[in-house]
């Protein structure tokens, strides 16, 4: 429940009165203000300006230092103010935070002084506004960086790494050139043979002086051998490579998938398929194509050059624009190739033999080209050809600029909206948690409630406050609310998990009892008290292990609590509540119910219960876990 | 032959150039449309709601309510706190009532809610209806009470509840739960709840329930007496 509306509590209250005329059950009592005081302004004075507000504002959020007794601590009682010697122009939003529920981050504020006084203050950053989270992940995100920069250099001075495994050094030399001088050396060395075996393709091709007696030859097919050489040697070292990359690969998988490693084996398979095929002349012809794809070892130098990578991703985000301008181009050019061919259709001799000949023109008269290979003749082909060329500038003119733009738009645009994505889902989770805190926080207090009544510690108002130290009187209210509305409808609020649970179980009832029943008339818990009285059967079956509890005092000696999660623990409490009707759960499964009862020579006075983890569906599950986080606490 | 085949590709020719010459006319149209189309949508979501209500002054609302000056107080600074503007319309209502209600669903029982407090059924909620109403369950009598109440189930305000209004009510209140309950909610809960309130008020077993016969029951059910003066101490 937000604190803004925590003004509106006496109305929702007022609103139960839907509920009584409807509801079986007595209500709960109501919880008594304690100390009800008048409200009255308190002066905060921060580096000498004076702010004032109610106090309850301040109390809306009790687990603040302003709304907690830790500000009694800046209490001056000669000016009968609280005076903390902090920011005031940061205390202005912390401020308006109890005010209106909202936290906001000032943009000219630096991002540490803000958390520091945040820190200060006891509130979680967590709680900026929407309107303002963003930019202050933004900030805090540019100060982790700076932050991390400043570790690193520190680190790389210091030159002390925790050891890691071969594998892992290996890895971290290939991404990372500069961490060793191994590392920097085996960069340049394969950059240099990725160049060799660059300039060699293309060397191949050039013809090379003539020998005499012969048309002359590209350098190639004239020094075969030493072509030859070259490619093997740079043909190893990729392999190598390639092979010491998959070695120290932390996911081979991963590292198989990934684009540079499908270039490292393009580039060097021809190779290999060469090796293997003779001298086959039907399979030479494929063989030659297949050199063309040692071209592709030109990409090997992305690694090397954060420019092209840049490139590549940034052309990977610009597709969908680019596969639009490729779409509407390709559309006007079979327009015009159409209007061209027919227009040149009656013309003798004509170049124009059929709608794909008519690309070539459309083509090279839109982008201005020219050649002047083919030229229409006709009147109205010129006509359309003028057209063609006007248009052609506008097609291709006009995006060029737009595409250059929208590679920077896209980009930013591109990490703004994963940034948006990813806090839009750290967002819900916070609305979830929220949510789900705030009804937790009902089971949790319910719980607690109920740990009393069991306890029968009657004197105990230390406990009581003790127990509820946490709740304000507003929670507590807000909690008689909810405890109203079980009793009207005489269902209880239980947590997701355990919801779920029960489903499982309802699925699954055959389950032999074998311990005795007892529970229903021991237990005043006063959980659904209703369906009690309507209980056919009071016997439960023996994994209502809470039945056990009560029943059998004499026979606990310790508790067994578990200290795993929240979940759990309002888990089993439920539990205690859930096993106390059984309407819908006639057997449970025994077996799986493991709960610690050991004899105690305790008085009957003290009601001290085990709790039980309530059998799950999948036991091997949940057993691991709940054994692991029980926690033995004496009764006594 | 050549003039008439020119003369046949004329016509297409002439087509096609008819053609193109819709298709662009087509194209900037939409892109006008869309244009001003982006304005309008622009336009529209600068309009601002600027209604604002001033409640009357604090001795006529302490006439007219039975709470004192300081309480007028600090009903108002609460209310005025979410609704800056000093009225509430039924949205608003909801979202602030679905705020202590976060595992269920809250908004049907809120319109309800709304439409009890919105005495002069104009659409909102002002600070008067809502003193006026909060007087009457925190400072009135046990009558008074009951009488809010029933005309809270009385949907339709004709003077007695039927069974179909009762289980609207009662699917509104189970709604509120949620679906994580103990045990699990069924879908007769509702229903048989309302057999079970109507079996209890209803006298005559004509079908509905009157006002008087909703007081007598009350009246007599210990329960409900009590649970009507938890209100005594929300305030």
């Amino acid at each position: 429940m937000a604190a803004g509306v925590a003004a509106w509590l006496p109305f929702a209250r007022a609103a139960a009165i839907g509920w009584m005329p409807v509801a079986n059950c007595p209500m709960p009592l109501a919880p008594t203000e304690k100390n009800k005081r008048q409200d009255e302004l308190i002066i905060l004075n921060v580096s000498g300006r004076r702010f004032q507000t109610w106090r309850t504002t301040l109390e809306r959020y009790p687990d603040t230092l302003l709304g907690s007794t830790e500000k009694e601590f800046f209490f001056n009682e000669d000016t009968k103010e609280y005076f903390f010697d902090r920011d005031p122009e940061v205390f202005k939003c912390i401020l308006n935070f109890y005010r209106t529920g909202k936290l906001h981050y000032p943009r000219y504020e630096c991002i540490s002084a803000y958390d520091e006084e945040l820190a200060f203050y006891g509130i979680l950053p967590e709680i900026i506004g929407d309107c303002c989270y963003e930019e202050y992940k933004d900030r805090k995100r540019e100060n982790a960086e700076r932050l991390m920069d400043d570790n690193d250099s520190e680190n790389n001075q210091e030159g002390s790494m925790p050891s890691l495994s071969f594998r892992q050094t290996m890895w971290r030399a290939f991404e990372n050139p500069h961490t060793s001088t191994l590392a920097l050396v085996f960069y340049y060395v394969t950059g240099f043979f990725i160049a060799v075996s660059v300039i060699t393709n293309v060397v191949e091709t050039v013809p090379c002086g003539t020998v005499p007696g012969s048309k002359e030859l590209p350098c190639g097919e004239r020094y075969a051998v030493a072509f030859f050489c070259l490619d093997t040697a740079c043909v190893m070292i990729f392999t190598v490579e390639y092979l010491l990359r998959l070695f120290a690969a932390p996911s081979r998988y991963r590292f198989i998938r990934s684009v540079m490693s499908i270039i490292d084996v393009v580039a060097i398979m021809p190779y290999y398929i060469g090796l293997v095929m003779t001298n086959n002349e039907d399979v030479s012809g494929a063989f030659v194509t297949l050199r063309v794809f040692r071209v592709f070892r030109i990409f090997k130098f992305s690694r090397h050059s954060q420019g092209l990578r840049i490139l590549g991703y940034t052309l990977k985000s610009c597709a969908s624009e680019l596969g639009f301008l490729l779409f509407s181009l390709t559309m006007a050019i079979i327009i015009f190739a159409t209007v061209m061919f027919y227009a040149e259709k009656g013309s003798s001799a004509s170049k124009f033999t059929s709608i794909p000949a008519s690309f070539w023109y459309t083509i090279v008269t839109m982008t201005t080209l020219g050649y002047g290979d083919m030229v229409p003749k006709t009147i109205a082909g010129k006509i359309f050809g003028s057209i063609c060329s006007l248009s052609g500038v506008l097609v291709i003119a006009l995006p060029v600029p737009v595409i250059v733009s929208n590679f920077s738009r896209i980009y930013h645009q591109n990490q703004r909206a994963d940034k948006r994505r990813a806090q839009k889902k750290a967002r819900l989770a916070r609305i979830r948690v929220a949510k789900t805190g705030s009804s937790n926080a009902y089971l949790h207090s319910k719980r607690n409630g109920l740990l009393n009544e069991a306890l029968e510690l009657p004197g105990s108002t230390e406990e009581e406050q003790h127990m509820t130290k946490g709740t304000s009187l507003i929670e507590s209210q807000h909690h008689h609310l909810l405890h109203c509305l079980e009793k009207t409808t005489n269902h209880e609020f239980i947590d997701e998990q355990l919801f779920e649970q029960n489903c499982l179980e309802g699925s699954m009832q055959n389950y032999p009892s074998s311990r005795s029943p007892s529970l229903a008339s021991a237990r005043g818990l006063g959980t659904s008290c209703c369906s009690r009285r309507h209980k056919k059967s009071t016997h439960l079956p023996n994994s209502s292990v809470p039945a056990t509890r009560l029943r059998s005092m004499q026979e606990l000696s310790t508790i067994h609590i578990q200290c795993s999660e929240q979940p759990s623990l309002s888990a089993s409490r439920s539990s205690l509540n859930m096993k106390a009707d059984d309407g819908l759960r006639p057997n449970c499964k025994g077996a799986q119910i493991t709960t610690a009862i050991i004899s105690i020579p305790t008085p009957p006075a003290l009601t001290p219960e085990a709790e039980s983890r309530p059998g799950p569906g999948s036991p091997a599950t949940n057993a691991p876990g709940a054994a692991a986080s029980v926690v033995k606490v004496s009764a006594l | 032959m050549e003039r008439t085949s020119l003369h046949n590709d004329s016509l297409l020719y002439a087509s096609l150039i008819a053609i193109l010459l819709l298709i662009s006319y087509w194209f900037t149209t939409r892109c006008f449309k869309i244009i001003s189309g982006i304005e309008d949508s622009v336009e529209d979501e600068f309009e601002l709601s600027t209604v604002c209500h001033r409640p009357e002054g604090l001795e006529q609302l302490q006439e007219q309510t039975k709470f004192t000056r300081k309480e007028l107080q600090v009903l108002y600074r609460g209310f005025k706190n979410e609704c800056p503007s000093g009225i509430v319309n039924e949205e608003n209502f909801k979202q602030i009532y679905s705020q202590f209600f976060p595992q269920g669903d809250s908004s049907t029982y809120a319109t309800f809610l709304f439409n009890a407090f919105d005495t002069d059924h104009d659409g909102s909620v002002s600070f008067e209806d809502f003193v006026s109403g909060l007087s009457t369950i925190l400072r009135g009598t046990i009558d008074d009470r009951l009488n809010w109440a029933f005309n809270l189930y009385d949907l339709n305000k004709d003077g007695c509840i039927t069974k179909e209004e009762m289980l609207d009510i009662m699917k509104s209140i189970y709604d509120m739960m949620g679906k994580y309950t103990y045990p699990a909610m069924r879908e007769e809960a509702p229903r048989e709840h309302v057999e079970n309130f109507f079996q209890k008020m209803d006298r005559n077993k004509d079908g509905v329930v009157t006002i008087e016969e909703f007081l007598e029951s009350c009246q007599k059910d210990e329960n409900i007496m009590r649970s009507m003066q938890l209100f005594d101490s929300v305030i």
